[in-house]
């Protein structure tokens, strides 16, 4: 190989951008105007809403209501919000509100008249409700936590790659070669395979092939940007490698790197989905997206002659997936859109 | 690029398998049902509890040998199981790739053309959507619609009837490829092909979906970006046809990303087939690795692993030997 491949989303990131107060009022105004940037954003905030007042819209288990400290008598307190335990469900959920509610252990799926319950039951009793809103907190930590992983990572080691160059940065871009050139489900087959099933793992996974991409667009962003004459200037007045990677080339060099990580959200909690989905997820009933599905899987045909009968245990998990990636696709969509001067 | 990938993923493999047991490891040197009852035997004889460099060397030994240990998923020798399933699968992928570069590639070029025209509006929120669909969801939608509904296409590779007509010596049919529908052509069986075709209609669907909503969509923006160049523009006002233009001078431009993007498209195919072949139980290399990785069968996924990353070397190299196809200004010296 000659040229670095980059990722498929590194591919249409803008080579460059400016970064003058009226570039940026104009930025603005191109977002608002662009109608599915609009869309994305809106869905984005549901979900963020969805995730965050889980606890308040569902019927939380008895394990959760105990770890909350609530007891028979106090039991609605956490859906009133001058209560304390209102404000501890939110922000610092027990773990025991993870696993999923379960209306009684039938391996079949019930309708949601049938179970009393928002969208009925998948396999196992577990209620599907419960799993999407709680999973929604599910996929935003695994989304940010990995991307956020990558990118530090990315940036660091592209960063330093970049400015010190030589040995350091030819030994660097052959092992991205490398990481870049595995299939991202494969790798995280083996990786969850050898450490264990566990929403942790799944993230290291994700995160071990996700950073190269980064790395490599921050080490051309720093390639550029170590010849313009600003860094020169720091340079000159004697400012430490460090401080100007830090100062100077960094805050040039992100724009495209954050369009990479919003379109990167996305994909990651496809991929972690995924791996659920296969059997390699989160611990059985952890409110997790992909594992709902993967609960469908000997349901998804409903029964003899009538194949909807249990549409509901594959098309709300499948739905809400879709939705969520495509908010992220839609806003990353945009942003690329806004801050490449190219389309202007 | 090929030694350096190599290199570098089995020594990761060995560095990662290192954190199991060695009777764990042990099992991706058992070539046998009998061998796995005296497995501290074979822990000794494999010198599993040695330093890692020297289980390293020895490994790679074995695998240049083509002995990459015992598949407890397929009850066979891991590389009898790959060279058996690689052209089902491969069969997949190629009739995917089709669809998924013309689809792509013709509908990134008309959107780029009628640039914010409602061609552009539709083409973009299409790929948008495809590109955001998951492929086991998109697959499981399928599979309710077209087989439990419509009853049009079932899982599987061929139907039982068709199965039982090739199963054994006494049918007459000769595999050449592994591939069934060269293989039935070979034969001259056109049930055969029919039947093997109706059923691969779900998984490449699915395949392609997600894929050319890619293509299309770096089609689009690399077509835009090579259309307000200067060379487009001294083309037009050389009076050439607008066709010739866009077609000749601009296309030809805008298809080198789509080119590097075409290594993530096997990369893509290769996570996909996993998926798919799992949800449209085909018996390809994807179905196998899937099921080897919840059994924990490590052997089978090691291969599964090597296997796919030599793969995606060899086409990575195609891919650079087809830019200079494309584009003689990229030549190697």
């Amino acid at each position: 190989m000659t040229e670095a491949p980059a990722t498929p989303a590194a591919l249409e990131a803008p080579d460059h951008q400016l970064d003058t107060p009226a570039r940026k009022g104009k930025a603005w105004k191109r977002f608002r105007r662009n109608p599915l940037a609009i869309v994305g954003l809106v869905m984005l905030v549901a979900f963020v809403l969805l995730g965050a007042f889980a606890p308040v819209i569902t019927e939380l288990p008895r394990s959760c209501l105990r770890d909350l400290g609530l007891t028979a008598a106090t039991q609605h307190d956490y859906r009133n919000p001058v209560k304390p335990a209102f404000w501890r469900a939110i922000l610092v959920p027990p773990k025991s509100c993870f696993t999923i509610a379960r209306v009684g252990f039938s391996s079949q799926p019930g309708s949601a008249a049938s179970t009393g319950t928002v969208l009925g039951t998948t396999s196992g009793g577990y209620d599907i409700f419960y799993g999407l809103a709680w999973g929604t907190r599910t996929a935003f930590k695994v989304g940010l936590i990995v991307v956020g992983l990558a990118f530090l990572v990315g940036v660091f080691v592209g960063s330093l790659s970049g400015y010190v160059g030589g040995v350091l940065d030819n030994a660097v871009m052959r092992f991205t070669d490398i990481v870049i050139s595995l299939p991202s489900l494969v790798v995280a087959l083996v990786v969850v395979m050898v450490l264990g099933k566990s929403i942790e793992n799944i993230m290291l996974a994700i995160a071990v092939t996700a950073w190269p991409s980064y790395a490599r667009l921050m080490r051309g962003e720093v390639l550029r940007i170590k010849e313009e004459e600003y860094v020169a200037g720091a340079r000159a007045i004697g400012r430490r490698p460090l401080g100007i990677i830090a100062r100077h080339v960094l805050p040039n060099a992100i724009g495209p790197i954050v369009i990479v990580a919003s379109l990167d959200i996305g994909s990651v909690v496809l991929t972690a989905a995924a791996l659920s989905f296969l059997g390699l997820g989160a611990e059985i009933g952890y409110a997790d997206w992909g594992q709902m599905i993967s609960f469908a899987r000997d349901w998804i045909l409903g029964l003899p002659g009538q194949p909807f009968h249990f549409w509901y245990v594959s098309f709300w998990p499948g739905l809400i997936i879709l939705l969520f990636v495509l908010a992220w696709n839609l806003l990353g969509d945009a942003f690329r859109d806004v801050l490449d001067p190219r389309t202007e | 690029m090929l030694p350096v990938v190599f290199v570098g993923v089995t020594l990761a493999i060995v560095l990662l398998m290192q954190l199991l047991s060695p009777y764990q490891r042990a099992a991706a040197y058992v070539q046998s049902e009998q061998q796995i009852r005296n497995i501290d035997a074979i822990i000794k004889e494999f010198g599993l509890e040695d330093p890692w460099y020297q289980q390293y060397s020895r490994w790679v030994g074995q695998v240049f040998k083509g002995n990459l240990g015992y598949s407890r998923t397929s009850r066979e020798p891991v590389l009898t199981t790959l060279k058996k399933r690689f052209p089902v699968t491969l069969e997949l992928a190629l009739l995917a790739i089709a669809p998924v570069l013309g689809v792509g590639i013709s509908m990134g070029t008309a959107a780029a053309l009628n640039r914010d025209k409602a061609v552009d509006q539709i083409t973009r929120v299409v790929s948008i959507v495809g590109w955001s669909l998951p492929t086991f969801v998109l697959g499981i939608w399928l599979l309710v619609i077209f087989y439990g509904w419509l009853g049009w296409f079932q899982p599987g590779r061929v139907s039982t009837a068709t199965a039982v007509s090739l199963a054994g010596t006494s049918s007459g049919f000769a595999s050449y490829t592994g591939m069934l529908l060269i293989d039935s052509i070979l034969n001259w069986r056109w049930n055969v092909f029919w039947d093997a075709l109706r059923h691969m209609v779900l998984p490449v669907v699915t395949l392609a979906v997600v894929l050319s909503a890619q293509i299309m969509r770096v089609m689009r923006s690399s077509l835009l970006d090579a259309l307000g160049r200067d060379y487009v523009r001294t083309a037009r006002a050389k009076g050439l046809p607008e066709r010739v233009v866009t077609h000749k001078h601009a296309r030809r431009n805008a298809l080198i990303p789509v080119i590097t993007l075409s290594g993530f498209v096997l990369i893509g195919l290769i996570n996909g087939v996993v998926i798919t072949e799992t949800i449209f139980n085909y018996p390809g290399l994807g179905q196998w690795a899937a099921s080897a990785a919840v059994n924990l069968d490590y052997a089978s996924v090691l291969g599964f692993a090597i296997f796919t990353a030599m793969m995606v070397v060899l086409a990575n190299l195609l891919v650079d030997v087809l830019y200079g196809v494309v584009d003689p200004r990229i030549r190697y010296e």
